[in-house]
């Protein structure tokens, strides 16, 4: 089981997480993320897993990761 | 032997080129917050980046097939020290320290989770230096600079870049298109 | 049925200084803290033996440090404890610092608290004092550390805890003064000494600012678990309508329920905790919603600013508030409000907009008549005027 952490001191609301795992992020009126499953670090399903790498490699501040 | 040399290393040195051109504009506009084209956010990221590293394996090419080249005069030491070379030192020296800049840069940005976001990010300011040493370096020492489609190739690149970093500086490129207060970043 | 003698609870601010600074070995000081069940005194009331024991697993010498930041403008306990017994805060740090085997044992001072008198008592325990920049955010733990590090004060990610990597890299034990101090006389005296006052869930005593609509404002010591209307009492509150219990990022309790015992399970209902031991009174000429906005417009502004939706939605849900003060008659306030809320809880690195989320739900919540006739139009306390 992992979870999608936002590092908020370095999210800048890019938003190409929300695009990437919509089941699980949003966007909010200024592009930060939103959690979709209501937890902070929404879990990541099975298959979601490779999706969830791909937005994890597409933040071009380095703000989301698995943990 | 050595005009098919000769020509693979201009041939790839001129798409790297291009390709640089590409990785900086859709830097801008990752940047920018922006989506182009259909691509959505994370695909300008994604194009960036592999036009980047298309690149890099362009100008290993290009290296590689004028090192094998006699015409061209090119020796190992000229990979990484600049005007030392023989045939048009200035430009082939450009040439070496855009090959330099381009593996610090490379580097980095592969281990940039490693490194963090802070050298990260300034070491990929160098790119702003890269590209137009990168330019300078193909119409000095490529021997078709003076023929009409390269200039007009290296117009195209260069209005390109001139009217990306033009939007890059504008006031209304700020907050990744939305309203919103600015972070302080730290 | 016996009669029980009253527990004397004037136990920190009299303290004397010890004789000699108190030693015991990690296994003793583990015990000591479980024994006890001292939480926290700096708001989050996190059990200290549990803190403890994650550094000391930490495996590379760590750093504690005594926070006496006092970041909270209407707290005075830590100006308080530094002035009257910064021994016994020394005397803690001292005492963890040693069990622990720590490289380094700081006691991290803000703006508003003298420098002399904890320099002195730092000299005798050989503790570093570090006067520090101040600001609302500025004493959270990881703020305090990025300071230490001289880095600017504001908080880090919370995935790495600091307990694992703080000052210098290091496993960094961070606990409030009056937790420190309260360990140097569980020390003293002994763990079931300690437990002598208080509840069996929250033993021991605390300190308590009070402030706002009242006589005589000031910081009172007294057991954990006692009635809000006791711990007020030396106050003396004028007319109080309402009590915000655990400073700016606390809840509203009406005067009706001034006979709540300050527990995590009878504060629960109102969304309030003790937090900090900040106790704000508000009396019957000042209006709540314009007081609520007060506070929420100062903690957006204090937002250290590195978070999007704090940076962003405290500032909205502060104006709001104060739109709905001023009686704007604008019937989508609330709402506003509300989304506002939803929107910053849960998302930054610290739990500052959570706070301050807090605060703001509890006050359209207790003063709900008060929202409703504001968007009529109506303040009884700020007149007929608009």
């Amino acid at each position: 089981m992992s979870r999608l952490h936002v590092d908020w001191t370095r999210c800048d609301g890019h938003g190409a997480c929300a695009e990437l795992v919509p089941e699980l992020l949003a966007s909010d009126e200024w592009g930060f993320p939103v959690s979709r499953t209501g937890e902070r670090d929404p879990e990541v399903p099975a298959y979601l897993a490779e999706h969830a790498e791909h937005a994890v490699r597409s933040c071009p501040l380095m703000a989301l990761s698995r943990v | 032997m050595t005009e098919a040399l000769w020509a693979l290393g201009r041939g790839t040195g001129i798409v790297a080129l291009v390709m640089f051109t590409i990785t900086l504009v859709l830097g801008i506009v990752t940047r920018s917050g922006r989506s182009v084209g259909g691509l959505g956010r994370f695909g300008v990221a994604d194009v960036h980046r592999t036009a980047a590293l298309t690149g890099v394996g362009l100008v290993a090419v290009h290296v590689g097939s004028l090192l094998f080249d006699p015409y061209a005069q090119l020796h190992l030491v000229d990979l990484v020290f600049p005007f030392l070379g023989s045939y048009r030192p200035l430009y082939l020296g450009l040439g070496t320290l855009a090959v330099d800049l381009l593996a610090v840069v490379t580097v980095v940005s592969l281990l940039r989770h490693r490194v963090g976001p802070r050298v990260f990010k300034s070491v990929h300011w160098l790119t702003y230096l890269l590209w137009p040493v990168a330019l300078v370096h193909a119409l000095g020492t490529g021997t078709d600079a003076t023929s009409v489609w390269m200039t007009g190739l290296a117009a195209a690149c260069f209005t390109a870049v001139t009217a990306a970093v033009g939007w890059r500086l504008l006031p209304a490129f700020e907050d990744r298109g939305r309203q919103r207060t600015p972070r302080k970043v730290s | 049925m016996s009669t029980i003698a009253p527990v004397d609870t004037r136990r920190l601010l009299t303290a004397e200084p010890a004789d000699s600074l108190p030693v015991l070995s990690l296994e003793a000081l583990l015990a000591l803290a479980e024994e006890s069940g001292l939480t926290g005194r700096g708001g989050a009331g996190f059990p200290t033996a549990i803190k403890l024991r994650a550094v000391a697993e930490g495996g590379t010498a760590p750093v504690v440090v005594g926070n006496a930041m006092e970041g909270e403008p209407l707290s005075r306990k830590d100006a308080v404890l530094l002035t009257r017994a910064p021994h016994l805060v020394v005397e803690g740090l001292a005492l963890v610092g040693r069990a622990l085997r720590a490289r380094e044992t700081v006691l991290a001072i803000g703006p508003e608290i003298n420098p002399a008198a904890a320099e002195a008592a730092a000299r005798v325990g050989r503790v570093r004092v570090a006067r520090l920049e101040g600001g609302f955010v500025a004493g959270q733990e990881s703020a305090l550390v990025n300071q230490l590090d001289g880095r600017p004060a504001v908080p880090r990610d919370p995935l790495v805890r600091i307990t694992t990597k703080g000052v210098d890299g290091r496993p960094t034990l961070v606990l409030n003064a009056e937790t420190l101090a309260q360990l140097a006389l569980a020390a003293r005296h002994g763990a079931a000494w300690f437990r002598l006052a208080g509840t069996e869930e929250d033993p021991g005593t605390s300190l308590f600012s009070i402030s706002g609509a009242v006589e005589r404002s000031g910081v009172v010591e007294a057991a954990r678990g006692s009635r809000l209307r006791d711990v007020l009492a030396a106050a003396v509150p004028v007319d109080p309508v309402a009590v915000l219990v655990g400073g700016y990022h606390g809840a509203w309790l009406p005067a009706s329920q001034l006979d709540t015992r300050l527990t995590a399970r009878e504060l629960r209902p109102w969304g309030a905790a003790v937090g900090a031991g900040v106790l704000y009174v508000l009396g019957r000429d000042l209006c709540p919603i314009r007081a609520a906005a007060a506070i929420a417009t100062y903690l957006a502004d204090e937002s250290a600013a590195q978070c999007g939706p704090c940076v962003n939605g405290l500032p909205r849900m502060a104006d709001a508030l104060q739109r709905l003060a001023d009686r704007v008659p604008d019937p989508g306030l609330p709402h506003e409000i509300d989304r506002m809320r939803l929107l910053v809880v849960g998302r930054g690195a610290c739990a500052h907009p959570d706070g301050t989320a807090r605060m703001v739900a509890s006050t359209m919540r207790v003063f709900e008549d008060h929202v409703t006739r504001h968007l009529a139009g109506h303040c009884e306390i700020e007149g007929a005027r608009r």
